[in-house]
């Protein structure tokens, strides 16, 4: 029988403290587990649910975790044509989502109505949402909603996370 | 039997104001009175057993003004029949065909949704695309394609769309495709 050794060396701890800033430690983590909810309307939905397959695979930046549950998402990806009577819902989902929470309005319909110039559809989702990020598109390619979500998370690394979250929770009411 | 027996089955048992013959279709003009039975007799006599479209239009000016339209097809000979009676805008009713086809019920929901029309003796006259408490019926030619400002409280809500304009339109021209771009125009996208 081999004589096994007692452990003196663990590599699994040296080498792996980092030191950093707080907020800069929470951005990246938030930036790098952006869990979608996905709000596919229209054809733009075939697009993300193609982002989310082996060929371009959104797991590689963190955000493949497209569940349909607004409770556990920290961004949701408005893909298609928003019609007045989809409208409220898609608001009533966004209320649900707990902050911190951003948005991404994929293609040309969420984004402004697109081609539907018309009664029944609302012209940009921006009308209900603070949309963080406009893909252009009819619909947008899967590389142009993953080139989105890595502006989102540019956009989420320069947040002082910590600093709003505390700002938020001692600021005087306002109502 | 031919496409023209069973015409002049109908013509003889139903009064048909009018024959329209047009590249092998056939268009009877009947009234609205009739309409139900006669129908029923095409589906039940005649073989005309397929329901294909129930549409309306909207003769905006003319008096009466909306129309009624029905496509029928009979699966066994592969012969069309479309049935049309006028409807006037001060009485905007139909009679109910969803007793005979049940394909029938959301058809003329949807008629009703966008022309107005009411059907009497549905069983379920309730709008199909747009949501209860909406005013307008958007497929009438007086209602314009932007749309007009509505709302139901947690409902639905509506505003008029631009139709011109707006930063996504390019300037008509015969310069290059960079030149008619938005961003040409100083805006800043």
């Amino acid at each position: 029988m081999p004589e096994i050794l007692p452990v003196a060396y663990d590599s699994k701890i040296e080498g792996n403290v980092i030191f950093t800033q707080v907020d800069a430690a929470i951005n990246w983590m938030r930036k790098n587990s952006l869990w979608p909810m996905p709000m596919g309307l229209a054809c733009c939905a075939i697009e993300m649910m193609a982002s989310a397959c082996a060929r371009f695979d959104l797991s590689r930046f963190g955000a493949e975790v497209m569940r349909f549950s607004p409770r556990q998402s920290d961004v949701m990806i408005v893909a298609g044509t928003v019609t007045y009577k989809m409208a409220l819902a898609v608001k009533r989902i966004w209320d649900q989502m707990p902050e911190p929470k951003w948005c991404i309005a994929m293609g040309a319909c969420a984004s402004s109505g697109g081609m539907y110039r018309s009664y029944a559809v609302l012209q940009g989702i921006d009308q209900l949402l603070p949309v963080d990020v406009y893909i252009s598109g009819c619909p947008p390619r899967p590389e142009a909603l993953i080139e989105g979500l890595m502006k989102l998370q540019q956009k989420i690394t320069t947040e002082h996370s910590l600093a709003d979250q505390k700002r938020e929770l001692f600021a005087p009411s306002t109502h | 039997m031919t496409p023209a027996e069973a015409i002049s089955v109908l013509e003889a048992k139903f009064q048909v104001v009018k024959k329209i013959e047009f590249r092998d279709e056939i268009t009877l003009e009947v009234t609205r009175d009739a309409f139900p039975e006669l129908a029923a007799f095409c589906k039940t006599e005649l073989g005309f057993d397929y329901l294909i479209d129930i549409s309306s239009v909207d003769n905006f000016g003319e008096e009466p003004r909306f129309e009624m339209v029905y496509e029928l097809y009979s699966p066994g000979r592969g012969q069309h029949l479309r049935l049309k009676y006028p409807v006037s805008e001060d009485d905007a009713t139909a009679p109910t065909l969803s007793s005979v086809w049940a394909t029938a019920n959301w058809h003329e929901r949807e008629v009703y949704d966008m022309m107005g029309i009411k059907f009497t003796g549905h069983p379920d006259l309730r709008r199909i695309l747009m949501w209860e408490g909406y005013p307008y019926y958007p497929l009438r030619k007086d209602f314009p394609l932007a749309g007009k400002p509505s709302d139901v409280p947690e409902v639905a809500f509506t505003k008029a769309a631009p139709l011109a304009g707006g930063p996504f339109v390019t300037t008509p021209s015969c310069a290059t495709t960079k030149d008619r771009e938005p961003r040409s125009r100083g805006e800043i996208l």
